[in-house]
């Protein structure tokens, strides 16, 4: 569901007056309590207690009737040598490589819309961002039927151009691009009104001074846009990186179970999915989880590390 | 920037509208193939037009799966999970922002490290949570984690925060108490922050897959994602089907962002909320 918002973390309440009487404090106390209840008590147990049940799950094996018994770490011993998790990480990874390249691609949009002078930007921004409220398992549908090696309108294009197309979701060279592709597409709509923003933030004076220089219009670019929205591009990076670690449903709803390319598509939420759900090894997935908890904490702590080389705070 | 020169704008037009185009395509094609008749969708060099539309698709759509109580079970979900995002974390939020209480920083840090976790890698105990309920298989099971979230309390609290001391101090000489401040002064200064909320809100419930996917089974209690999911499995290849499906479940949240875009952009733009 919701990703953090990285930007407005960390504002901490400003110190408020004090010197109210008593009463009064523990009426507003009170009624703090009551507001905070409904989340509070939700949060309890829909995360707070799953998340600590599910960390004691990781210990145990699952009996075929329901009985737990400890075995220590034997579950992250499996996971972390079973070949199909390597194999799952391997291709999550790749998938959000791919992603990112929509990272540049909606740089560029963003930067043709913020165009003086431009009209329709409205009218682009809402074309660009339909794929982005589009239902996913929609979404997949359709792509998988554009995909299809048989009938699909992708493969038609290609032949009128002279390239013989292929089975996209069943080759297993092609599957986790494809899939990437989408992903793409369902991205830059996002991205972009995030860049838009903060190119509309930047004072035109920087550009005036440049033109003065004599500096052309990729120069500015390069030399002024790019620098300034370093911010939001480390923000869309964080967050796509956190979402496409946790690829899942296009995975389930393009790459069928029967489909022999699932191999070299499966994701490791769909792997968790599979054991935890489809095969009953609950303490697998659980372990699970937990691996990928600490793979998305180690990818998002060092981008924060790695932040000061290439973002600039204004 | 520069003064761009007229050839200038028009390749700018030129890229955008490739770009678009290629945005757009896909729902084309959707909509478009939903219309045809079967062997119109498999035809090979593919038509774009069929001869004659074919809106029974939308009707047979009906027929194979129950349709109308996954369309209703998605909007139940969808309704209560954006009620409680938005006014039960706008309760929360207002709390963390305007009431003093004890323990208030730390009670704050556990719903702030929440923000920082994904969710869906606890699914297990939640399942196991709504099984011990015996709520498995129901429509309030779709709605019920989704309800509460620490993401919501997180933004309105930072609405919040934004209103003016006097306005609340001003309510208190009124006589006005705690609610009565929440609601007649907090919840309407902020309506247009709470509206962005839950336009995002309801997106991400119309379009939640893997909880309605692992905790309901029963077709007529399954949510649209998850009943295409499973229509897909049925009905491989019946392309004007699946697309007629497709163009049914996704169209009230584009219908919702198209009559929503300003402010939701806005608000995405201002919070970097993913929608």
């Amino acid at each position: 569901m919701s990703l953090l918002s990285i930007r407005a973390a960390g504002r901490i309440t400003p110190p408020r007056p004090r010197g109210r009487t008593r009463g009064r404090a523990r009426g507003e106390a009170l009624w703090a309590f009551v507001f905070i209840a409904p989340t509070g008590l939700g949060l309890a147990v829909f995360t707070i207690w799953p998340a600590i049940q599910t960390f004691s799950f990781s210990f145990t094996k699952w009996g075929a009737f329901g009985g737990h018994t400890w075995i220590g770490m034997d579950n992250y011993a499996t996971v972390l040598t079973d070949p199909q998790f390597g194999r799952a990480l391997l291709n999550t990874v790749t998938f959000t490589g791919l992603v990112l390249l929509g990272i540049p691609i909606s740089i560029v949009v963003a930067t043709l819309l913020n165009r003086r002078g431009l009209r329709g930007v409205t009218v682009y921004r809402t074309l660009f961002y339909l794929p982005v409220v589009s239902l996913p398992a929609a979404v997949a549908l359709v792509w998988g039927m554009l995909y299809n090696g048989d009938f699909g309108l992708i493969n038609w294009v290609l032949g009128q151009a002279g390239i013989e197309g292929r089975s996209w979701l069943s080759d297993p060279d092609t599957v986790i691009v494809a899939i990437g592709v989408v992903a793409i597409w369902g991205s830059v709509g996002y991205n972009l009104i995030l860049f838009l923003a903060a190119m509309q933030s930047i004072s035109p004076e920087y550009y005036e001074a440049a033109a003065l220089d004599g500096a052309g219009r990729v120069r500015q670019f390069f030399s002024i846009t790019l620098p300034l929205v370093t911010p939001t591009t480390f923000f869309v990076t964080v967050i796509t990186v956190i979402s496409s670690l946790q690829l899942f449903d296009l995975v389930y709803l393009m790459v069928a179970r029967t489909n022999p390319a699932l191999d070299s598509a499966r994701s490791v939420v769909y792997l968790f999915y599979q054991r935890g759900f489809m095969e009953g090894n609950g303490g697998y997935a659980s372990a699970l989880a937990f691996v990928l908890l600490a793979i998305i904490a180690t990818f998002t702590v060092v981008q924060f590390r790695l932040q000061r080389r290439w973002v600039h705070y204004a | 920037m520069a003064r761009p020169g007229r050839t200038g704008l028009v390749a700018t037009h030129a890229v955008l509208i490739a770009g678009a185009a290629l945005m757009v395509l896909p729902f084309a094609w959707e909509v478009l193939t939903a219309l045809k008749t079967l062997s119109e969708s498999l035809a090979a060099p593919p038509r774009v037009f069929p001869a004659a539309a074919q809106w029974g698709n939308f009707a047979a759509v009906f027929d194979a799966v129950p349709f109308g109580a996954q369309f209703r079970n998605t909007v139940i979900m969808t309704l209560l999970r954006t009620a409680g995002q938005v006014f039960l974390s706008a309760a929360a939020g207002f709390a963390f922002a305007r009431l003093e209480f004890p323990f208030k920083r730390a009670i704050f840090a556990v719903f702030l490290s929440m923000l920082m976790i994904p969710p869906q890698l606890f699914i297990l105990s939640q399942y196991q949570v709504i099984q011990s309920l015996g709520l498995l298989d129901t429509v309030i099971a779709l709605a019920l984690p989704g309800m509460f979230g620490a993401f919501g309390v997180f933004l309105t609290r930072q609405y919040f925060l934004q209103v003016p001391d006097e306005l609340m101090d001003a309510a208190r000489l009124d006589g006005a108490n705690v609610p009565q401040i929440f609601f007649r002064v907090m919840l309407p200064l902020t309506r247009n922050g709470l509206v962005a909320l839950g336009i995002l809100a309801a997106i991400w419930a119309w379009n939640d897959l893997l909880w309605p996917l692992v905790v309901n089974s029963t077709p007529d209690k399954l949510s649209l994602s998850a009943g295409l999911a499973f229509m897909q499995g049925q009905f491989t290849t019946n392309y004007p089907m699946l697309m007629a499906g497709a163009t049914l479940a996704s169209l009230p949240m584009i219908v919702l962002f198209v009559v929503f875009q300003k402010r939701m952009i806005e608000g995405i733009a201002a919070g970097g909320i993913k929608g």
